[in-house]
């Protein structure tokens, strides 16, 4: 996969799969192209050549919202969430892919669309039970912490039930309990089977959770394999801490 | 949800009432345009309150509702509920199909958008003056009629108008509570994160703009025939900047804010007569006024402002006393 944005090349020829019911972490420097990747992936940039596969189905240049219902979902390193908006009633869109009522119904308010939203309701407060954060139901958004933000903007991504989630960088901002709450996290959601993919800085993180790794520098995958294969790779280490 | 329905029963009870207070004959005439304005507000604050996308083409959809209602009763001699049914449809359909070309656009261009629509609307109904008898305006609408109640009185047509806002107001707030109103306020606060979430952002914008096109028509089918002469002044660029101050003013996603905004501004200048023909100054005036001291609008800005002054009532109090 090639994205070029004007003159600048900001991924060459990358090519990697991440594998179902596992932890993918892309790291590299800065301006390695991780979040265009990202970017590239979810249908928000269109690749320049190349193609993004799921499931052996071609879905190069999807967009987000159909690759959601297709489920895949994704977070953002400055978290997006709607300020405005209750915590509760964050996570209720994420439910939107899984429920129906259309304008009509909800104006009449027809008994098929208040057990619909009672049922969205319910399934939204397990979503923030799931993230640890359902004591915050009723706070306005604008109003979390940083840390429970991101907290809130997992679990209104996993109430779309995907089937990949991809979170770029979620440990950035946070302190180090807040960083091992959000380990667990992760771990929770692989464990309920789903495939996650991370950019993240925080090594730690990474090797901690991570059965797989890709390295991109400058646009290029550098490498790939096991965290141990990782810190073992010498051209990794030469990226990360420059030519001796 | 309790309060919503206690907030709606005493709505409703205090409209149906109101006339018994009233002695009738000027007041109640203002009061019947300002449900109509209401109607209005309400179907730009869906649009432009909930989904944050700005329409300064409102009166457009309220010209067509009142000409397509009025030639067709005036000229071909329709019933006026099958006219009135008629250009709700017909508006719907202009609405979602203008939509998607317009809601493509984004802020200020979007804010130009729509006001060349209104503009461009204003001129047919200028200049098509075989059809809508041109800046002269068309005569001879007919009043609306239930069996025998034929609405052809100030308290007649209060009743007509607000049972027509009442519903509207009730369906608003339904749809604001719902799982599409809960999209729309998420396409506001981050188009983005509402569509890696599978919101189909294109089509709700559309949706819901096309909702604000048939209320809007509503009120100009119920204007055309209450008023019974419609003229192109009626349906100016000042209108669509009037709206827009009338929503405001109430508060954007305030329901009964719309219905706020729209008593001001139509009491006001019955007051004060001689605002006629500065009232756009007025308008922009009070837009400023109010963007700058108080955003949320009057339902929202009231509340604070009083809790402030009572808190600094408190301290000055404590302080006195201390002296």
């Amino acid at each position: 996969m090639t994205k070029i944005f004007g003159g600048l090349t900001a991924l060459q020829d990358v090519s990697f799969s991440i594998s179902a019911c596992d932890i993918t972490g892309i790291i590299g420097p800065n301006g390695a192209g991780k979040t265009t990747l990202f970017n590239v992936v979810t249908g928000i940039y269109d690749p320049t050549s190349g193609k993004v596969y799921y499931d052996g189905k071609d879905i190069t240049g999807f967009s987000p919202e159909k690759l959601a219902r297709l489920g895949l979902v994704r977070t953002f390193q400055g978290i997006e969430l709607f300020g405005q908006m209750t915590v509760l009633e964050n996570v209720m869109v994420g439910l939107h892919t899984r429920s129906q009522s259309g304008i009509i119904a909800s104006a009449l308010k027809l008994p098929a669309h208040l057990r619909e939203e009672r049922r969205i309701r319910e399934r939204a407060i397990s979503w923030l039970e799931f993230a640890g954060i359902a004591d915050l139901a009723g706070m306005k958004a604008a109003n979390l912490p940083f840390g429970k933000g991101r907290l809130l903007e997992i679990a209104r991504a996993m109430a779309v039930e995907p089937r990949i989630i991809l979170l770029d960088e979620p440990a950035a901002g946070l302190n180090s309990r807040e960083t091992s709450d959000l380990a667990l996290l992760i771990m929770r959601i692989k464990d309920a089977g789903i495939t996650v993919a991370l950019v993240e800085h925080d090594m730690e993180l990474v090797m901690g959770i991570c059965s797989r790794i890709v390295v991109l520098n400058l646009g290029h995958k550098l490498a790939e394999g096991t965290p141990r294969q990782i810190q073992e790779d010498e051209q990794v280490i030469t990226a990360y801490l420059g030519e001796g | 949800m309790k309060r919503e329905l206690m907030k709606f029963l005493v709505f409703a009870a205090a409209v149906l009432t109101a006339p018994l207070f009233l002695k009738g004959g000027y007041i109640v005439n203002v009061l019947v345009f300002v449900g109509i304005y209401t109607i209005l507000a309400v179907a730009l604050n869906l649009l432009l309150g909930l989904a944050g996308q700005i329409s300064l083409g409102q009166a457009a959809f309220f010209g067509l509702g009142a000409y397509i209602s009025g030639v067709l009763t005036a000229t071909y001699a329709a019933n006026p509920w099958v006219a009135m049914v008629i250009a709700v449809i017909a508006v719907g359909a202009i609405a979602f199909a203008l939509g998607f070309p317009i809601l493509k656009l984004k802020g200020h261009y979007l804010a130009m958008a729509t006001l060349g629509m209104g503009i461009i609307v204003y001129i047919i109904f200028n200049e098509t003056v075989d059809i809508t008898g041109g800046p002269s305006g068309l005569s001879g609408i007919p009043n609306l009629s239930i069996g025998g109640i034929v609405f052809n009185t100030d308290m007649k047509n209060y009743y007509l108008v607000w049972s027509f806002v009442i519903v509207t107001i009730l369906l608003s707030v339904n749809l604001s509570q719902s799982r599409i109103g809960r999209a729309l306020r998420a396409i506001h606060d981050s188009e983005v994160a509402a569509r890696i979430l599978g919101v189909n952002v294109r089509l709700l914008k559309v949706q819901i703009f096309t909702v604000s096109g048939i209320f809007s028509a509503l009120a100009g089918s119920l204007y055309a025939h209450t008023v019974q002469f419609i003229s192109p002044a009626s349906f100016g660029f000042n209108v669509s900047i009037e709206l827009l101050t009338m929503v405001i003013i109430g508060g954007l996603g305030s329901i009964y804010g719309s219905f706020l905004g729209a008593a001001i501004l139509t009491l006001l200048p019955e007051l004060f007569r001689t605002f006629q023909d500065y009232d756009i100054v007025v308008y922009g005036t009070v837009l400023i006024v109010m963007t700058m001291f108080m955003p949320g609008g009057l339902v929202r800005g009231v509340p604070l402002l009083a809790r402030s002054l009572l808190v600094r009532v408190k301290a000055g109090l404590s302080s006195e006393k201390s002296v």
